[in-house]
Formats: C-alpha cells, sequence, structure tokens
C-alpha cells in the first residue's frame, strides 16, 4: 500500500510527467512478506582495509541463502548481474587514505544495485580508535553513508553499523535486518551494537515463536501494526489499550489470535495490574512494547497544565513505571527480555506546537541509554524506535499541503507505513538481537528533520 | 459393580466474563440487534480470553424479547463470532432469570463431566424490538401464503381491514394480569411497606457504588465498549436522593385506594439493550489454558410463586428459592460474604429482605422454624447493580455472576456469595458462588 502521489509517479503517465517536471519520483518500496528471501538479488562484500567482519557476513548471509559474489574485479569483469546489496567492511580502516579504498569499491558497485537496494558499512566505533587518524577515518563513515542515502534511487536505502571489538557475534541480527525489506523505511541510520550473548538457531520465519509480548496503544495505528507483525513473527500477544479502546483493542486481538488487556497505563495501580496479569496468564513476559502515546499540540505559551501532564503521564512516565515494576519484580521479566520504546521524531527534531510531546519523546532516548547498562547484566535489552512521517489515520486528517511537505522531505520521498515501524520493532524483540542495546532507531526514510 | 466411566459431580470454575455497555432503550444500540449485540459479546470474551478459533463445550444464551429471525440466536451468533464454528449452542429463556439459569445449565453440564468448559450468555433489546400483526391479520396473510388461486388470493385480500394493520408492541406486561411488572412490584412494596426514602437511597448508593467501580477499573476486564459506548449508558455518578425525590412516581394504578405511590423511573430500572456472558470451565481445562479460576458455582435453585391468585407478589419467588437452597447447603443468610440482589426494583430488593426477617412471613410463606434474618447491607450489590446499569432482562444474569465472581477472588479464597434474581411469570433463579 502506497500513498496516492507515488502510485500515480509509478504509473505510465505519472512517470512521464513527474520526469519532466523535476517532481519526486518516490519508488514502491520493497517490504518484506513472509517466504520471500532475505534479498531479491545477490550480495557483494568489500573491504577497506584488513576488515574483520568479512568472513563472518559472508557466512551468515550464505547460511540465509543469499549469494555472496566477490568484489568487482579491477578489469570490469563480474559486473553483469544486478545486486541486491552492497556491504563494506570498514573495521580495517586506519587512516583517512584506506577510504579510497572504500571509494574504488562502492563506486561500481551501487551502479549495480536493484530498485530497494542495500547499502551497508560495517565499521569499528570511532571512540575506540588508537590515534586521532583512526578516529577520522573512522567517523568519516558517518559523513559517507548519509550521503549515499540521500544519493540512492529506487527506494534504495545505505546505513552503517558501528562494531567494536569482541561485538562480532551482534552483526548477524542488524544485517539481516538492513538488507531485508523489514528496513524498507530506515535509511540513513548509524547503529551500534555492543558484545553480548548472541543466541543461534532462531527460526527466520517465526523469529518470536514462544514469545508473550506487550504492546500498549494496541487498539489502532501504529501499535495495531505491531501487534500483527509481533504475531506474524511468532509471539503471543498482548494487546494493552485504554478501556474505552476495547472494542477496537478486541478486533485486533481476535484478528492475531492474542488477548486483549484492557488498562489505562497510567492508572496508579497499573503496573501492578499488568504485572500480575502477565504473571497469572502467561507465567512472565518476553517482549513490552511502550507504543501507547498521545499528542496534545499546543504553543509552549498557549499550554495548559492538562496538556503538558497527561502526554507526559502517556509518553514518557508510564514507560518509566513499568519498566521500573518490571525490573522490581525480578521474576516476571523473562531472561533474555526485550523492551522496545516508541520515541518520535519530533523527539530529536523538535516539532513547533508539540513542546510537550517532543520532550516526553526525547526523554524515552533518554530513558533507554541509561537503562542499557542495566538491561545487559541480564542479557536483556532496551532500546528505542523513532518513526518519523508514518502515514496513519491522524496524518490523514492533516492539512494536504502540510501532509504532502512531511510525507516528501526525506530520501525515499514518500511517508513510512505502520508496519515499517513494526517490523524495526519486531526485529528488536528478536532473541539475535541481543547485541543492539540501549539504541534508538529512526524510522524515518533519512528524514531531513533532526538528521 | 463401580461405574468408573463417569467422573463424579465437581463445581463448575467461573474464569471470568464479559458484557457490553448497557444502553438505553432506542439510543446507542438501537439499530443492533439481538445477534449483533451477543456476536461482539462473544468476540469481547473471546479476546480476553484467547479463544480465538478454539471450540468450547456448549455455548448457551437466550432473550427474552425475540423476533421470528432469533430463531436459533446462540448459535447463530456463534457462527459470527470467533469460535471455532463447530461449537454447539442453544438457547434457552426464563425471563430476567435467563442468564443465570443458562449459567447454571452450562455449570451443571460441566459438574456432570458432560463438557469441559462453556459459554453462558444472554442479551435483550428493547430498541430492536419485535412487532407482531394482529391475529386478525396474521390468519389472512397465511391463507394469502398458501393460497393457490388468483381468485384465493383477492379473497384474502379482500379480508384485510385498515383496523388491523396497527401492529402490536411488545409490552413489559404479565399476560394474566395485564399488568405491567412495575404495577406488580408497586403492589408488593404496598404490602410490604417499603417507603420512597428507602427506595431512593438504595437507589443512590447503586449508582455511586457503581461509578466507584468503574474508577477503579474494577469493569476493565468485564466490560468491552460496544458501538462507540463505553460505561453503562443509565450509570449516573451524580444521583442523589434530592434528585431522585423530585421524580414522580409512574406506576401505583393497581394500588388501593389512598396508598401511596412510591416508585419512580429512577428507582425503578428503565428498558434497557445489551449483553452479556460467562466463561465456565472445569478446574483442568482452565488450568491447561492458563486461565484463572475467580470462583466456582456451587449450588443454583429455582421457585415460582403463585401471583395470579395465590396472594403472593410477582417477584418473590426468590425469597422461596433461597432458603431451600440454604438448608441443601447447611448454610444460614448470614454465612455470605457478598449478597448480589437483582434490583429489578430498588423496592423488590427492600421487599425480598424484608420477607426473609419477617418470622410470620418466614412460618407460614417459607414453613421455616425461625426467620432466615436480616443481612448486612455493606455486603449488598458492592459494586452497584441493576438500579444503575440498566436491566436487558437476559444480560443481567452474566452481568451479576462475573462481577460477583471477580469480587470474591479478589476477597481471598473461601469467600461465598449468594445471587438473587427474579424473573416475570412469578419466578425466581438463585446460586451460590464460593471462591
Amino acid at each position: 500500500m502506497a500513498d496516492w502521489y507515488t502510485n500515480f509517479a509509478n504509473s505510465g503517465f505519472g512517470t512521464t510527467l513527474t520526469k519532466q517536471l523535476g517532481l519526486p519520483r518516490p519508488a514502491v518500496l520493497r517490504r518484506y512478506e513472509p517466504g520471500e528471501p532475505l534479498l531479491p538479488g545477490p550480495v557483494i562484500i568489500g573491504s577497506a582495509g584488513q576488515g574483520r567482519l568479512r568472513d563472518t557476513v559472508a557466512a551468515v548471509l550464505r547460511d540465509a541463502d543469499v549469494t555472496v559474489l566477490s568484489p568487482v574485479a579491477a578489469d570490469g569483469s563480474n559486473d553483469g548481474e544486478k545486486l541486491g546489496a552492497v556491504v563494506l567492511d570498514a573495521t580495517g580502516l586506519t587512516t583517512p587514505a584506506d577510504l579510497a579504498s572504500a571509494h574504488d569499491f562502492l563506486a561500481p558497485a551501487i551502479k549495480r544495485l536493484r530498485p530497494s537496494g542495500r547499502v551497508l558499512i560495517l565499521a569499528d566505533p570511532p571512540q575506540d580508535a588508537d590515534s586521532p587518524a583512526q578516529a577520522a577515518a573512522r567517523q568519516a563513515i558517518d559523513g559517507l553513508v548519509r550521503s549515499i542515502g540521500k544519493e540512492l534511487l529506487n527506494g534504495s536505502t545505505a546505513n552503517a553499523v558501528y562494531v567494536p571489538e569482541g561485538a562480532e557475534a551482534s552483526v548477524a541480527s542488524p544485517l539481516k535486518f538492513f538488507l531485508s525489506g523489514r528496513s524498507a523505511y530506515v535509511d540513513g541510520q548509524l547503529l551500534a551494537v555492543s558484545p553480548a550473548d548472541v543466541p543461534t538457531g532462531e527460526d527466520a520465519a517465526k523469529p518470536l515463536a514462544g514469545k508473550v509480548a506487550v504492546v500498549t496503544g494496541a487498539a489502532r495505528g501504529i501499535g495495531a501494526a505491531i501487534a500483527k507483525v509481533m504475531a506474524r513473527d511468532g509471539a503471543h500477544v498482548v494487546a494493552v489499550d485504554i478501556p474505552a479502546a476495547g472494542e477496537s483493542l478486541a478486533t485486533v486481538a481476535n484478528e492475531i489470535g492474542g488477548t486483549a488487556f484492557q488498562l489505562d497505563i497510567t492508572a496508579s495501580d497499573a503496573p501492578q495490574r499488568l504485572i500480575e496479569h502477565l504473571r497469572e496468564r502467561h507465567g512472565g513476559v518476553d517482549v513490552i512494547v511502550h507504543n501507547a502515546g498521545i499528542t496534545r499540540d499546543k504553543l509552549l505559551v498557549n499550554m495548559d497544565a492538562a496538556r503538558w501532564n497527561s502526554v507526559m503521564a502517556v509518553n514518557l512516565q508510564a514507560q518509566l513505571d513499568i519498566t521500573q515494576a518490571l525490573l522490581d519484580d525480578g521474576e516476571v521479566l523473562k531472561p533474555g527480555a526485550r523492551v522496545v520504546c516508541v520515541s518520535s521524531q519530533s523527539g530529536i527534531a523538535g516539532n513547533r506546537g508539540q513542546t510537550n510531546y517532543a520532550a516526553s519523546k526525547a526523554g524515552v532516548i533518554g530513558m533507554v541509554r541509561a537503562w542499557a547498562p542495566q538491561f545487559a547484566e541480564r542479557n536483556a535489552t532496551i532500546n528505542a524506535v523513532a518513526p518519523g512521517f508514518i502515514v496513519t489515520e491522524m496524518t490523514a486528517k492533516m492539512p494536504i499541503g502540510t501532509r504532502e511537505v512531511g510525507s516528501r522531505i526525506n530520501s525515499l520521498q514518500q511517508g513510512g507505513l505502520p508496519v515499517d515501524v513494526a517490523e524495526t520493532i519486531a526485529w528488536l524483540s528478536q532473541p539475535g538481537s541481543a547485541g543492539v542495546n540501549g539504541q534508538t532507531v529512526r524510522v524515518c526514510g533519512q528524514s531531513m528533520l533532526g538528521a | 459393580m463401580a461405574s468408573n466411566s463417569k467422573p463424579a459431580t465437581r463445581k463448575a470454575a467461573i474464569v471470568g466474563g464479559n458484557r457490553i455497555p448497557f444502553a438505553r432503550s432506542n439510543s446507542t444500540y438501537a439499530q443492533a440487534s439481538n445477534q449483533d449485540m451477543l456476536t461482539a459479546t462473544i468476540d469481547g470474551l473471546v479476546a480476553r480470553f484467547g479463544l480465538q478459533g478454539k471450540q468450547v463445550g456448549e455455548v448457551v444464551a437466550g432473550a427474552v424479547l425475540k423476533h421470528a429471525r432469533d430463531f436459533n440466536l446462540t448459535r447463530e451468533s456463534v457462527l459470527g463470532s470467533k469460535l471455532d464454528p463447530a461449537t454447539p449452542a442453544y438457547d434457552v429463556q426464563q425471563a430476567c432469570g435467563t442468564g443465570l439459569e443458562a449459567a447454571i445449565l452450562v455449570a451443571n453440564k460441566i459438574a456432570l463431566g458432560q463438557i469441559e468448559s462453556g459459554i453462558a450468555g444472554g442479551v435483550d433489546t428493547t430498541s430492536d424490538a419485535p412487532l407482531a400483526v394482529g391475529d386478525d391479520l396474521r390468519r389472512i396473510l397465511i391463507s394469502l401464503n398458501s393460497a393457490k388461486t388468483l381468485q384465493d388470493r383477492l379473497k384474502a385480500i379482500a379480508k384485510i381491514r385498515p383496523g388491523m394493520i396497527a401492529p402490536e408492541i411488545p409490552r413489559n406486561a404479565e399476560p394474566r394480569t395485564g399488568l405491567a411488572m412495575g404495577e406488580h412490584a408497586q403492589l408488593t412494596a404496598h404490602e410490604w411497606e417499603i417507603g420512597r426514602e428507602e427506595q431512593d437511597e438504595l437507589t443512590v448508593r447503586s449508582h455511586q457504588f457503581m461509578a466507584a467501580a468503574y474508577d477503579q477499573g474494577f469493569f476493565d476486564d468485564l466490560v468491552t465498549p460496544f458501538l462507540g459506548l463505553t460505561r453503562d449508558q443509565n450509570l449516573r455518578p451524580d444521583s442523589s436522593a434530592e434528585k431522585l425525590a423530585k421524580l414522580k412516581p409512574v406506576f401505583g394504578r393497581a394500588l388501593p385506594e389512598g396508598a401511596e405511590a412510591t416508585m419512580t423511573a429512577g428507582n425503578s430500572t428503565p428498558l434497557t439493550d445489551g449483553a452479556s456472558a460467562v466463561l465456565l470451565a472445569s478446574d483442568e481445562w482452565a488450568e491447561e489454558q492458563g486461565l484463572p479460576v475467580l470462583a466456582h458455582l456451587v449450588d443454583a435453585q429455582t421457585a415460582a410463586v403463585d401471583y395470579v391468585h395465590g396472594g403472593e407478589g410477582l417477584l418473590m419467588a426468590p425469597v422461596y428459592a433461597v432458603p431451600k437452597m440454604l438448608a441443601r447447603n447447611g448454610l444460614t443468610l448470614q454465612d455470605f460474604d457478598f449478597y448480589e440482589i437483582h434490583e429489578a426494583f430498588a423496592s423488590t430488593v427492600l421487599a425480598t429482605m424484608k420477607a426473609w426477617e419477617d418470622p410470620a412471613y418466614c412460618k407460614e410463606k417459607l414453613g421455616l422454624d425461625a426467620p432466615l434474618g436480616s443481612i448486612d447491607r455493606s455486603k449488598l450489590n458492592v459494586h452497584g447493580s441493576s438500579l444503575a446499569a440498566g436491566h436487558p432482562f437476559a444480560a443481567t444474569g452474566g452481568r451479576i455472576v462475573a462481577s460477583l465472581a471477580k469480587t470474591l477472588h479478589a476477597a481471598g479464597p473461601g469467600k461465598r456469595g449468594l445471587i438473587s434474581i427474579c424473573a416475570a411469570g412469578g419466578q425466581g433463579v438463585v446460586a451460590i458462588l464460593e471462591s
């Protein structure tokens, strides 16, 4: 499902017109469908310097039935086949001079990318560098990948993963995510992984099999999409929303074979009631998705306390209280638990009329970063996802001008779909994502806002 | 030889319930049919307990006001729900006792080991009520339908007179006395000298208790919104004795000359639309499904009185049913932690309690050596009852069973609750739940 403009721009007449007028030409993005291969074409892996991840990457991808090609030879051979993805192992960078080989590898390879292709760069974290020159080379990846993201056409994306020494096992999960259709609207992101005990052997089709996942705000919009994707991936979903939304909540739960739990998460006894419910009905919980959120927009100078307080209570305080109660309980949160918190682009870039909302969503980013070490001790993770312009019932009510501008000012020239946010959250919830902790992943098509 | 093919009886567990908020007649649910409401209610129960695609042993439900199209109402609702289509179902009808009777029927089959789980429910609409044509017109239409020649058809049509066209609207009246239920209740209130003030007091209490229960989230796992309605429409959290005192009596035309009419639209339940459902099971089934046991249905009893010629009040049957059930279980009326006496009218609850306290009545009418005695009012209808929620006839039993089971569960193990529901036709259905 694409928006009207994307449909038009991809129609026969629309193609001609948008090309001639130089209008945005958003592509129909490749999105994950169960049963489809990870990539529609082969992947090519190259290195800048003596990388240490190349073999790991090749093994992971071969395991996922992806054809792995060698780098393009200098004479231009092996350049016939169109590529699904280009992966650069840049962990061997020692000085900025090494970047030239990155350029040598990437330029011809990217030319061969299919639509909705993927560019992924793996690098060491700049802060771990031995010398300023090495730090410079590593930090250069930041500007490189963001610029590639802006140059790519046809729904292709570019992202980077910073992999410190000892975190090699943590690469597989983000690697597969960024190359797959699950990351359709994740573009221009720099993700840091950390060393972790990464379980292996999960079912690629049902990575959440046997897991119990709570999704708050699940009655509609992005929350309903999250619940559906989690259920598709094998989880039993406990769909939570306020009692007044119970009718659509029940519909969502019934559609996905989950259960509906009506709860006002801001009630003082809400954490305890949720914990009791999870203990009694499911013996514990594996995944908590703090998605429930509200907006009460007003310019700061005109904002009353009620608007400020209600937004803070739902968007931030409830996430804190429920998470803290789960940690304090010690039992109900199962080993290897995953907590995913929904932040927002507004929390990164700010937004006029949304001081309360932006403050609460920025707070979420600080919260997951601060909690990450404590979660790591339990082999658990806590991360945030910050959606950009996502096409929902809410955005459908915006004036067309605001909506069209909002949805085009990103590298993919279109708004994302609720399922794009859901896929990212479901990926962070996977057991294999143990090495992604304390991060905030933007699902924004490389939005120009806050970048 | 001892038979081991049949399990010994066991007590059926109440796992939980669901209902839609009750709506006042001709309001939010005006366009909803019995089947719409019952299906939505079952689906809410399915969502709460994860029963999608699952088969329960039996679904038993009913409605008091039924259309001809409500043939096989419960089974049709099951087919429209998310339950396994291979789930059997049947309808029952025992006036306002329908919902509780349905629960008793399901519980008894579970007790006998005939089923492991079941859903008991009830639904009623006074908005989407069936209209019937008069008997004269109906007979003509039937003969028209069976007529074989044009001549016969014309002959049948020629018999129709304009006066026959007016439909028969269902009335809330007893067929044998022609008196509305409220008129009967007013006669009983007069007989038992139930004053206006105490009726209004009980009404205010019902509204306040139910409003508080909503505010505390008590109904969060008992109610699922429907058609945008999120709370019972009849509920008035700001109800007060002063406001109720201003209402004019609406019944009393059958009272003797000079007697005071005390029953108003405030202290009587209004016509209401809604549905409820309760999930019952064996303890084993509940455990297998990872579902809680809130309480067990211990025993039940029905009774009926001759209100036509016997000089007894129409809604007094529960007064007779309770002592029989208590005696069988070796209990006194005081051995309960909670009482749920259905508030058809405030005066009904008060007359019921007064009758149990009356030595002469208990001896002469109930054949008891001593009166059953009084009950602790602080244990009565603690989360409000029909005066606040409204009373979609067949849905009330399910509402009470689920709410009481939750209340008992929250109070801890070994707590006991009594349910007493009066019904049209001079009937009563009562039951004991225990956590």
